[in-house]
């Protein structure tokens, strides 16, 4: 019997703290196919951030660096200037990259830093319990927004991807989401694509992947992708806002 | 021998950096220690080396981290408000035992302070900082020569123990020219000799620069194994100059440019039969804790002068340990402690003299109690 459905090379065997029905085990999934695909396990190292995501480097089967929160960009930009022909990636939160490192994902893209940035956005702060997230919903209730989310009082959603796609520096930005299998397919050809332009030498590529936290946002796994479809997509439209053509 | 050349404090150590093998600079502007970024903007490249402005010390700190991490020499300057931005930075660097080399020209604070030339940073360095049990290896230079010097073995020492290292010098050792000799050691730097760093896992397992350790048992070993490591640091690496210790009565304490000032105070009152003498750490940590309880056995007093309110002061009474009185004289936010201020500080010292503060700062001449 041929197996069809095997752990990818560049995952170790752990078993994940990730709680059941988070979509990090996808995102993970994806990252480490699309390492495999590409023949490039030996030559990657990645940039772990703070949050849930802080023990990636327990998953990865390639070199890792655990950052300070929000400083993955800053870190991942010390490594490529070392080693420019290796192959470097962070993998970083919402809170991680759109609250506390606001600035050095800017300034990572303005640079035109030639790497690849996964950026996981599932609207609150998981690691630490529920917290408002910068990407949290407007009426999005969570530990520290407990009447839900107002604009008046705590603003509104950051919008990275249509953020960081304004910046000259950055060559190809993508949001997708993991809330069935169909996008799963259409996420992994976007970090797939993210992978390919540094080894291209393109420059800096983010994929924002639509995540769930079902734990946190107090749902079901199944409730949970339900969410991400009616509620998030609404607020955090998919699609390229950034594709590198015509440059 | 090489010839000496005249350069500025702040270009000199970036040249001694760049002999040592350094290869990389990530910094952000602050005032009094820009010509070492400028400088590394130029001359980098000319070696095949890398220079980025980052967006801010935070950034240029992590991405120290990140370079470090991945086996290069690299090292990041700034000066008192910037480098209170890297204390987290310097913390995870400390944990992850990631070896560079940091400048910090100091400058007057609290806060925005001044921009110039001050010792109020001590406490910051050398007891810690950022977060956590670490400690810095920290140098105090007191001439271009020496910033120099310490400049080259710096990279060495950061590389031997895998800790971030210190070069707190003042903008007065940053703004000053004076003649330096580059002594013919420049060297190249091999990441190859880093097996721990990350460079892709080619035919072995993966690597990991991390700090972070959830598990209580795990993380107390991680701390006693860095103690360790700092203990073999405070036996290896103590430096210190003394001046007329075998005669010495009464005892001058002082690092950096003030060490130079009360070496001229310290030459004018032994010429008036007045003995004394001078104690110069020139690390800062490890602390020379044993030179002074030495000469504590027959001292009559210590008179420690900074540019700060008094910090080393302090370390300065827990080596003496109570053995002779300890005497203390500063000025702070830029101020420069003049040598007839220290010399009348002496004399008011051996005389039994010890005016309190205010009688030193009514003289617009600083403070300094017992």
């Amino acid at each position: 019997m041929k197996p069809v459905y095997l752990r990818p090379k560049s995952l170790t065997e752990t078993v994940s703290h990730y709680c059941p029905g988070c979509t990090h085990g996808i995102s993970h999934r994806l990252v480490a196919e699309v390492i495999d695909e590409l023949g490039i396990q030996s030559k990657t190292i990645g940039v772990a951030s703070v949050g849930c995501s802080v023990f990636a480097y327990n998953y990865f089967e390639v070199d890792f660096q655990q950052a300070a929160h929000g400083r993955a960009p800053a870190v991942a930009t010390g490594i490529k200037r070392v080693h420019p022909d290796k192959i470097v990636f962070t993998y970083q939160g919402d809170g991680d990259l759109a609250s506390i490192g606001a600035a050095e994902i800017v300034h990572a893209a303005a640079r035109g830093e030639n790497i690849t940035v996964i950026f996981i956005n599932n609207a609150i702060y998981g690691m630490t319990g529920g917290q408002m997230a910068p990407t949290t919903l407007e009426g999005q209730v969570t530990t520290t927004s407990p009447s839900g989310r107002t604009h008046s009082v705590q603003g509104y959603p950051l919008k990275m991807s249509e953020l960081i796609a304004t910046i000259e520096g950055a060559y190809y930005v993508v949001r997708c989401s993991l809330h069935n299998p169909a996008h799963i397919a259409r996420a992994k050809r976007a970090i797939k694509q993210a992978f390919e332009n540094q080894i291209e030498g393109k420059g800096f590529s983010m994929v924002e992947v639509l995540s769930t936290c079902p734990t946190n946002w107090r749902m079901t796994p199944v409730e949970a992708l339900k969410w991400v479809e009616q509620h998030m997509i609404p607020v955090y439209p998919l699609g390229e806002f950034k594709t590198g053509e015509g440059e | 021998m090489a010839e000496p050349i005249l350069m500025k404090g702040n270009e000199a150590i970036a040249e001694a950096a760049i002999r040592a093998g350094c290869r990389f600079f990530f910094g952000y502007p602050i005032t009094p220690q820009n010509e070492i970024p400028e400088y590394m903007s130029k001359r980098l490249p000319e070696v095949g080396g890398v220079f980025v402005q980052a967006e801010s010390e935070v950034a240029s700190i992590n991405m120290v981290y990140g370079a470090a991490g991945a086996g290069a020499r690299v090292m990041t300057s700034s000066s008192s408000p910037g480098i209170s931005l890297m204390m987290e930075g310097i913390s995870y660097l400390a944990g992850a035992e990631l070896p560079c080399v940091i400048v910090n020209m100091s400058r007057g604070g609290p806060g925005l302070g001044g921009i110039q030339p001050s010792q109020a940073d001590y406490f910051q360095a050398t007891k810690g900082g950022g977060h956590g049990d670490y400690r810095l290896i920290v140098y105090g230079p007191s001439s271009v020569q020496e910033a120099c010097d310490l400049m080259m073995k710096a990279f060495d020492v950061a590389d031997k123990y895998r800790n971030p290292v210190m070069i707190l010098g003042d903008g007065m050792i940053g703004q000053m020219m004076e003649p330096v000799v580059f002594k013919d050691d420049a060297r190249e730097s091999s990441i190859s000799e880093k097996p721990w760093a990350t460079t892709g896992n080619e035919g072995r397992k993966p690597n990991v620069i991390t700090s972070i350790y959830l598990d209580p048992e795990v993380l107390d070993a991680h701390n006693w194994k860095l103690f360790r490591k700092y203990k073999a640091i405070e036996e290896n690496e103590v430096m210190y100059q003394t001046y007329h210790e075998d005669d010495a009565e009464w005892f001058l304490v002082a690092y950096g440019t003030v060490a130079r000032i009360c070496m001229s105070v310290m030459e004018k009152m032994r010429k008036e039969g007045v003995k004394l003498g001078l104690i110069r750490p020139i690390t800062l940590w490890p602390f020379p804790k044993a030179i002074l309880r030495q000469v504590a056995d027959k001292a009559k007093g210590f008179l420690c002068v900074e540019m700060s309110t008094g910090q080393m002061v302090e370390d300065v009474r827990l080596a003496v340990g109570g053995k002779a009185p300890v005497y203390f004289y500063g000025r702070t936010g830029g101020a420069v402690p003049l040598p007839r201020a220290i010399e009348k500080r002496v004399r008011d010292v051996i005389a039994g003299r010890d005016p309190v503060v205010t009688d030193y700062l009514e003289h617009n001449q600083g403070g300094g109690g017992k």
